[in-house]
């Protein structure tokens, strides 16, 4: 939950929003999810993976999921798709995805949009 | 106890930078600007003032390092000259755009190409409209007293805006001057202690600096909110330059007249040229032609209202610019902004644009008393000093 009340912030007056629109608190993007643009998703072997958390070091977008000691994921809200993941891998247990695909929807780069993406213009 | 001395500009300047003693100055060397910087890190290892000097790569980092440490609640403080600034220029908006009150001295230096070290104002002019407060100085003194006076402007609630000091490079930046410093505890108690509403570093209360607008646009809005923030710096810098007048007995405001009350004839200047037009206007008085100058210390914000009341009586208006808008004979922008401030007047003076100096060519006397002479006859748009 947001520290700050910005549930009107579309009808927001020019005098209404922070000075230099700094926001009031921080690591906001964790309730908002950023990973609406990925065309190709990163899957998990677990089988493969020895939890050397190589991919959470390198992964920009703190997507990589530990539990216990374990990696166990991605959070889809947040990975961008970039791959790296898949790349630092030393056991080989990432692959990309195609994204539409693993919708199940029509292979093409317009997909993401039911993963709690905000539908903006 | 004020100490009456004999300094550089950019020894001037960096007497100001050591009373105020700023938390961080992030800063690479350029001529004319460099003796600030390095002067002022002679002063750091000497131990005089405790601020963290950041030597970057590039100007670009500087101003970023600038806009990191200040969003930090660091006050900062900065300088440069020509490339440098132009280096910086995406920079500029962010922080004017993030709010942060940062000085930075600018040395006034043409811009490449041909490759020209001189001043003129086509550095300081291209970012006229980067949302920086900008003030000229005509000599070290002011370069001084401008920068004293740019940290309580910058940080003043009403404004939360970064401020540009211009001092002209060479002919202020290096030339010997006799200037009044204020006492050391005078000034730290003028500049007083710097407190951000909001900062990176305040980890009771974290904040987000920078971030997107969200697609929904908030963009328009916080741009509208900075506009506010630089009409309020007008009356901002009148008080500040009356309550800096009560210490030093040099009080400042928007600009300066000098012998203009009865002028039929109006000069209008910035920065060094001032005193050579002081001493056309006296030589012209001489010769009975009823002139006076207007000498703009504040050139963002414009005092378009204050500079049509101060020039209501006069029949002429020469403007002389030190850079050109090279925009079709539009003329050089103070010419642009002083004659737009006027069309709703029913009474409007004649004006004429003078762009002298450019890439640091001398303006002398008989150059502006030619200009007068011409002035009644010539064009709207003259050149004064190119070879024809
Ligand atoms: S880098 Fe590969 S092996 Fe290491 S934790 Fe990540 S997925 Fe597992
Ligand atoms: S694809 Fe990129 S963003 Fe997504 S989990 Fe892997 S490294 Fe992170």
């Amino acid at each position: 939950m947001a520290k700050w009340d910005f549930s009107k912030i579309k009808e927001w007056g020019w005098k209404e929003h922070p000075t230099g629109g700094v926001i009031p608190e921080a690591a906001t993007t964790d309730s908002y999810a950023t990973g609406g643009w990925r065309s190709v998703r990163p899957v998990l072997d677990s089988g493969k993976c020895v939890h050397c958390y190589i991919c959470f070091i390198f992964c920009p977008d703190s997507s990589i999921v530990i539990k216990d000691g374990k990696m166990t994921g991605f959070n889809l809200r947040h990975c961008k798709g970039c791959g790296i993941c898949a790349e630092v891998c030393p056991a080989k247990a990432v692959s990309m995805m195609n994204e539409a695909e693993a919708q199940g929807l029509e292979k093409c780069h317009l997909a993401g949009q039911d993963l709690g993406t905000e539908k903006s213009a | 106890m004020p100490k009456t001395v004999a300094l550089v500009g950019t020894d001037a300047v960096a007497e100001a930078m050591r009373q105020i003693n700023p938390d961080v100055v992030p800063a690479y060397p350029i001529t004319p600007q460099t003796s600030i910087v390095e002067t002022y890190s002679q002063m750091i290892a000497d131990g005089l003032v405790k601020s963290e000097m950041i030597n970057v790569e590039s100007e670009h980092s500087a101003m970023s390092a600038a806009i990191g440490a200040a969003a930090s609640g660091a006050r900062v403080m900065t300088a440069t000259s020509s490339q440098g600034l132009a280096l910086m220029w995406e920079m500029l908006y962010i922080a004017s755009g993030l709010r942060l009150p940062i000085v930075m001295t600018n040395v006034s230096r043409t811009l490449s190409a041909p490759v020209n070290i001189h001043c003129d104002h086509s550095d300081s002019m291209g970012a006229r409209d980067s949302g920086w407060i900008q003030l000229y100085s005509e000599n070290a003194q002011e370069g001084y007293d401008n920068i004293l006076q740019a940290i309580r402007i910058a940080e003043h609630p009403d404004v939360q805006l970064p401020v540009m000091v211009m001092i002209d490079g060479f002919i202020i930046s290096h030339s010997i001057d006799r200037l009044d410093l204020i006492d050391d505890d005078a000034a730290r108690k003028f500049v007083g202690k710097h407190k951000l509403k909001n900062s990176l570093l305040d980890h009771e209360n974290p904040t987000t600096w920078g971030a997107f607008d969200g697609l929904h646009g908030y963009y328009f809005e916080l741009k509208r909110a900075q506009a506010e923030g630089m009409k309020n710096a007008a009356a901002v810098v009148k008080q500040i330059g009356e309550e800096y007048g009560k210490i030093s007995g040099r009080y400042y405001s928007h600009f300066e007249t000098y012998r203009l009350e009865d002028a039929e004839l109006a000069l209008i200047v910035l920065g060094s040229a001032a005193g050579t037009m002081k001493a056309a206007v006296d030589q012209l008085r001489s010769q009975g032609v009823r002139a006076g100058l207007l000498k703009l210390r504040m050139f963002r914000p414009f005092p378009a209202k204050e500079l049509v009341s101060a020039l209501s009586h006069v029949s002429d208006v020469l403007v002389f610019d030190r850079s050109d808008t090279i925009a079709g004979e539009m003329g050089g922008p103070v010419f642009i902004e002083a004659r737009s401030s006027f069309y709703d007047e029913i009474k409007r003076p004649r004006f004429k644009n003078f762009v002298y100096g450019l890439g640091g060519r001398d303006l002398n006397l008989d150059m502006i008393l030619k200009a007068v002479a011409s002035s009644q006859t010539g064009n709207l748009i003259t050149y004064l000093g190119v070879r024809e």
